[in-house]
């Protein structure tokens, strides 16, 4: 099968929306959550909710690690990357991301710093060890999925005998950062009846972990892979559910996703990570154990041990309004400042850098709808 | 007793280097400019050994474009920084609906380059000038310090002549008009990032660079009053609709299943994140022509063998937001925004 044709066939994909309309029951609503930034993302680029009816609403959660992190993350990295000597590798959506005063980690290349873009953390280990003489720092990012990437070169770097490689983690949890979606007093909670759950991270961790959120806090879930019709099929069945009365984890990305998921990833995570007690997310606030840092056994690989570093609480632009839109509160043109100020161009908030960011995917795809969307399913 | 002639080795172009001397503008420049650019562009003009070079000016209106070449790898599949900076250059003048006339070429090289590596791409130009019945009549060659540049960086600067009747524009857009896209999408700049050192993937994929004159020559004739005509270099696709939208005053919408990309590049976009639209082109172009030509122009395109896959990819519209819009592969639409930085770095 050639998964980038099947699974993005559109004759199918408009008899789907014809049956999720069909099943949509016209007396209520359904508030959907895709937590995952690369669904929001697939949404937008497909213009998938375009196709969907009036009733049915996305509503998009904070699984955009670049966009999670608080400002002073960036900040930290950036203190990083000034230093001489260092040589900062980062992926490529951190390095736009304005830290205080717009500064931003792209810019401070501009002004000498030596910051490198790399696609692998493969990469930074490589430039480790072409350059012994300078101190290389990889700024680790990401949900599960990166994880244990990032495992793989500590233990890599500890195998060569690198004495100049390190890691700056900032890897984050993902049932954690769903919790803290629901966690929340009830005035404060954004109303959500279900979720499109992650789908790579599923394949490292597996689909049991989000079972409790069906079984505990009464959420149907369905996990689900990055392909319009995974997306439109996982729609459809949190329909299902709900008009059912079911609160179920369901695997739609079964072609992938397995219930205990990647053991051996999941082994090397434990082996070089653990808990942080409490982290700070953009938007969620501090939460506990949501994520990870080093081992002491992998001190002499940890940045935050041997830079010392203490990172700032810096609040975000007085006008930046990416904590409500990462919980769900508010959708992207509901920001007074998107589109306007605040532009990939020129990002007030880290919401409008990632391409999983949901303003950033609203704007590049879908700003051209000026309300609300409008259904534009076919007639059958 | 006769003093035997002075002996002046001749160039090392196996096994020599490029040194500062190459560059100074002394005896050593002369002989890398007589003994390479001279020995292999071949013509009346360079073989003058002039810093200019005459012509009478040809009939009709003069264009006259520049563009520079940093391109990395210098040497990827289907061409080399050489043709790139003939063709690259040609396109430009087509682009004007004008015949491509003379060229010039400068060169920036770096200190330690290669002569073997310098001649391959002296051969390559010239083999792509002779291809596209151009002559390079004059250049420049500076060199500098090792380490202050990336091997070879090129400049062609080009000459061309339009006819009178021609009236090409990016504010020509109007609403109805239709769009045409003379072929496959992506290709040379994912050829190109085949090649990067950390990103080597195995394909088949080619760039598509490649002299376009001949293709707008017979769309013209096909169609005089075209609209607008430009070759998707960086950017893409879509840089070019949004730059016309913009100066036009004028909406698109253009539609996904129309618009030819072929498995290879569609599968290397997807684990590199990329999207095709953006990605440069060095051997397609793009057209807007009142509706009535549109079928016309397409039948005449596919005749030639690099507008084979042309087709009619969408239509100008009124809109005051200028928004370049795409119907998705089902139905659904999405922005083909603009954006600010090329999604891919130094590939053409």
């Amino acid at each position: 099968m050639k998964y980038l044709e099947a699974f993005r066939d559109g004759d199918l994909a408009r008899r789907l929306a014809v049956v999720i309309a069909a099943e949509a029951d016209a007396r209520r609503r359904y508030r959907l959550m895709e937590f995952c930034g690369g669904h929001t993302h697939t949404l937008a680029r497909y213009g998938l909710e375009r196709l969907l009816p009036d009733n049915v609403e996305m509503i998009h959660g904070p699984g955009c690690p670049v966009c999670v992190l608080p400002t002073g993350c960036i900040e930290a990295a950036l203190d990083l990357a000034r230093r001489p000597g260092v040589i900062l590798c980062s992926y490529g959506d951190m390095l736009r991301v304005p830290g205080k005063n717009g500064a931003t980690l792209m810019k401070s290349r501009a002004a000498g710093a030596d910051v490198r873009m790399i696609y692998s953390t493969l990469d930074a280990l490589n430039i480790a060890q072409e350059h012994p003489e300078h101190e290389v720092v990889f700024f680790a990012i990401g949900f599960e999925t990166t994880t244990p990437p990032t495992a793989v070169v500590v233990k890599e770097a500890r195998r060569l005998g690198l004495k100049n490689f390190m890691v700056l983690c900032n890897h984050v949890l993902t049932p954690a950062a769903m919790e803290g979606i629901l966690d929340v007093p009830a005035a404060e909670a954004v109303h959500v009846d279900g979720f499109i759950g992650p789908g790579h991270v599923s394949t490292v961790i597996g689909s049991h972990p989000f079972e409790r959120f069906a079984s505990n806090y009464g959420y149907p879930v369905v996990i689900t892979g990055f392909e319009p019709l995974d997306i439109l099929q996982a729609i459809r069945q949190l329909i299902r559910q709900l008009n059912e009365g079911r609160a179920e984890l369901e695997n739609e990305y079964s072609r992938v996703v397995s219930r205990e998921g990647n053991l051996k990833a999941q082994a090397l995570m434990a082996e070089v990570f653990e808990l942080r007690d409490e982290f700070e997310w953009r938007g969620l606030g501090i939460l506990p154990h949501s994520a990870l840092k080093l081992r002491a056994a992998f001190a002499e690989y940890d940045a935050e041990a041997r830079f010392a570093i203490t990172q700032e609480a810096i609040p975000d632009h007085k006008a930046c309004e990416c904590a409500a839109v990462l919980r769900g509160a508010k959708r992207p043109e509901q920001c007074k400042v998107f589109a306007t100020v605040c532009t990939p161009d020129n990002p007030l908030g880290s919401c409008m850098v990632s391409s999983e960011g949901a303003c950033a995917a609203h704007y590049s795809y879908g700003r051209f709808v000026n309300t609300a969307p409008t259904s534009n399913v076919p007639s059958p | 007793m006769k003093r035997p002639k002075e002996f002046f080795p001749p160039l090392d172009l196996v096994r020599g280097r490029v040194e500062l001397s190459h560059g100074s503008g002394g005896r050593a420049t002369a002989q890398l400019i007589e003994e390479l650019f001279v020995a292999v562009f071949d013509n009346d003009w360079l073989r003058a050994m002039n810093d200019q070079a005459a012509f009478e000016p040809p009939p009709g209106r003069l264009v006259l474009t520049t563009d520079s070449f940093v391109v990395s790898p210098l040497f990827f599949p289907g061409g080399d920084i050489g043709s790139l900076a003939v063709h690259g250059t040609v396109n430009d003048i087509a682009m004007a609906g004008a015949r491509p006339l003379y060229l010039s070429a400068s060169f920036i090289i770096e200190e330690g380059f290669p002569l073997a590596d310098l001649r391959r791409i002296v051969d390559s130009m010239a083999e792509a000038a002779r291809a596209t019945g151009v002559a390079i009549v004059t250049g420049d060659t500076k060199v500098v310090e090792r380490g202050k540049g990336d091997g070879v960086f090129i400049n062609t600067t080009g000459v061309g002549s339009v006819p009178p009747e021609v009236n090409l524009g990016a504010d020509r857009a109007r609403p109805g008009d239709k769009i045409i896209l003379s072929g496959s999408i992506g290709d040379h700049g994912v050829a190109i990032l085949s090649r990067r050192e950390h990103l080597q993937f195995e394909t088949e994929l080619r760039s598509d660079s490649a002299a376009l004159h001949e293709l707008v020559a017979i769309m013209i004739a096909a169609a005089p009053d075209l609209h607008c005509l430009r070759d998707p270099t960086r950017g893409g696709l879509a840089a070019v609709l949004n730059e016309w939208a913009h100066q036009s005053g004028v909406g698109m919408l253009i539609r996904e299943r129309a618009i030819p990309v072929r498995p290879a590049v569609s599968a290397a976009c997807e684990f590199l994140g990329l999207d095709p639209l953006y990605i440069a082109n060095e051997g397609k172009l793009v057209a807007v022509c009142p509706p009535q030509c549109a079928n016309d122009l397409v039948a005449v395109m596919r005749r030639h063998p690099l507008g084979k896959d042309a087709a009619v990819i969408g239509e100008v519209r009124a809109d005051e937001h200028r928004f370049v819009e795409m119907e998705t592969a089902f139905g659904g639409k999405r922005l083909v925004d603009w954006l600010s930085s090329d999604p891919l770095p130094r590939i053409c």
